[in-house]
């Protein structure tokens, strides 16, 4: 790391640590309502509480494996489509209409058309959160494809290469990055949307246990699943950045 | 041997009937003969190279090649002014890439590329990513992996043009010396005179579009040449003359425009 990566970095720590500090003042003092606003303190005491009794890591798991298996339910044709309106302006005239259209709906709000096709169960959860993260993913893949410089395709084509060639060594390299951005809006996406289902209809998950909280005024395990869906964001963008460092060492390296 | 471009016409269709970018280009060309092919900017030099390359059909015309088929070897390799260089390979791999087209397996391919880095002064830049390179040491990556092919023509695309003066000087000596140690076939395109002149046996002057050649010049310079070599009275004045048409070619699109 640099020295002025270091230096953000720990200022992100002190800017941080402040705004923890802030609030726990002024809940303590009685400033903002202390039922209302716990302060971190008590929150991080009821994460450890929830953690001990196995409550937390039941739900945190509920929560992850939605979101991984509705990003790869929905991610993997995504990135397919994508490929193909990428490369051919064929598929891209047939289908962008379709894109242009589906994309902009709430996916939340197709839960109930859902529910009535797949029935009221897991099925028609992950096919929701599937179908969220299907659009971010699709038009990065695409986008990223079409950004990749022509004469890249001439000089491959001119030393040879036919076109599974040139879809291993110019077109999937040369879209990774955008793919990269794109998988990580793809997965917070999946992350918000899992939330929100469970919210509706779940029986576990971060978003069960934040309703359930709530509807008993437990306010401060309330905060604590608000905390976890926090967390699960956090480790969406380290896993992003481990896959970026590890994938596409050519980018010039921009601190992010 | 050799090549010749026959009557090579190229028309882009538009609305109203087409625009035509080449008019009935023709020349002819020899074995291990060096070309600068020069003309006003959107004469469609870099047009016609993508049609020697066979990237692009021309409309009409032809381009006849006169040589024997030799199997595994290709038959030409482009060198772009950038964005030839691919950002996703390393320095070795990207050398390396027109012999892996060719199924050459990976530790043979590395082996020669690593061979003909070295003269390039690439060596220590192996392993690089193409962003870690300046935009000289490219230019010399795309040369070598040019040359490492071993193409029966070599086509060039103002592959110095976005260089800045004392690379260019440096470059252009060191394509200089592996020409003369490889005498292939070249066609270079270039809009810098005193490049042509340098380098070339033959510059082509091409008019304004649609592009024609206007007229063609020998340069009797001996080989190998010298970076100064440009300043002897006899070529002054050649440089001159070619001057003189390419200021009357660039008026006439100036006034085409207006």
């Amino acid at each position: 790391m640099s020295r002025r990566a270091e230096r953000s970095t720990w200022l992100t720590i002190l800017l941080f640590a402040i705004a923890l500090g802030g609030w726990e003042v002024v809940s303590r003092t009685g400033v903002l309502p202390p039922f209302f606003f716990p302060p971190p303190s008590v929150i991080a005491v009821t994460l450890k509480r929830l953690l001990l009794s196995g409550e937390l890591l039941e739900h945190l798991g509920a929560t992850l494996g939605r979101v991984v298996f509705g990003f790869l339910l929905g991610g993997i044709p995504a990135y397919l489509i994508g490929m193909w309106m990428g490369c051919s302006p064929d598929a891209r005239r047939l289908l962008d209409p379709f894109v242009a259209a589906l994309h902009p709906v709430p996916k939340i709000s197709m839960l109930p058309i859902i529910m009535i096709v797949l029935g009221v169960g897991s099925t028609a959860r992950i096919a929701v959160i599937a179908l969220s993260t299907f659009f971010p993913l699709l038009i990065n893949t695409m986008a990223g494809v079409r950004q990749i410089h022509p004469i890249y395709f001439e000089v491959a084509r001119n030393y040879g290469a036919g076109r599974l060639q040139i879809l291993r060594k110019v077109v999937i390299p040369g879209s990774l990055p955008f793919v990269l951005a794109g998988a990580r809006v793809a997965l917070n996406v999946a992350l918000s949307l899992t939330i929100a289902v469970e919210l509706i209809t779940a029986d576990h998950g971060i978003g069960k246990m934040i309703w359930l909280a709530w509807q008993t005024l437990r306010i401060e395990d309330v905060y604590a699943g608000v905390v976890m869906a926090a967390a699960i964001g956090l480790g969406i963008r380290a896993v992003i950045q481990f896959l970026t460092h590890r994938l596409v060492p050519w980018q010039v390296e921009t601190h992010s | 041997m050799g090549f010749s471009c026959h009557d090579v016409g190229l028309v882009y269709p538009t609305r109203d009937g087409g625009l035509a970018a080449l008019d009935k280009v023709s020349f002819d060309q020899k074995d291990e003969e060096f070309l600068c092919i020069v003309g006003p900017s959107g004469c469609g030099k870099s047009t016609l190279l993508k049609i020697i390359a066979g990237l692009m059909a021309p409309t009409s015309g032809k381009i006849v090649l006169r040589r024997t088929s030799e199997k595994g070897r290709p038959l030409n390799s482009l060198v772009f002014q950038e964005h030839g260089v691919f950002p996703w390979m390393s320095v070795l791999d990207n050398a390396a890439i027109g012999l892996e087209m060719q199924g050459v397996s990976k530790e043979e391919r590395h082996r020669r590329a690593r061979a003909f880095l070295q003269p390039f002064g690439l060596s220590q830049f192996a392993s690089r990513y193409s962003h870690e390179l300046s935009v000289g040491m490219r230019q010399r990556v795309a040369i070598a992996r040019a040359f490492l092919t071993d193409p029966y023509m070599l086509l060039m695309d103002e592959p110095f043009g976005s260089l800045d003066a004392m690379t260019k000087l440096i470059l252009q000596k060191e394509l200089l010396r592996i020409w003369e140690e490889h005498k292939k076939l070249v066609v270079y395109v270039t809009h810098d005179l005193d490049e042509a002149v340098l380098l070339a046996d033959r510059v082509l002057i091409m008019t304004g579009r649609p592009g024609r050649i206007r007229e063609e010049f020998s340069i009797p310079l001996p080989r190998p040449r010298q970076l100064n070599d440009g300043n002897r009275p006899e070529i002054l004045r050649i440089k001159e003359r070619i001057w003189a048409i390419l200021e009357e070619e660039m008026g006439k699109s100036l006034e085409a425009a207006s």
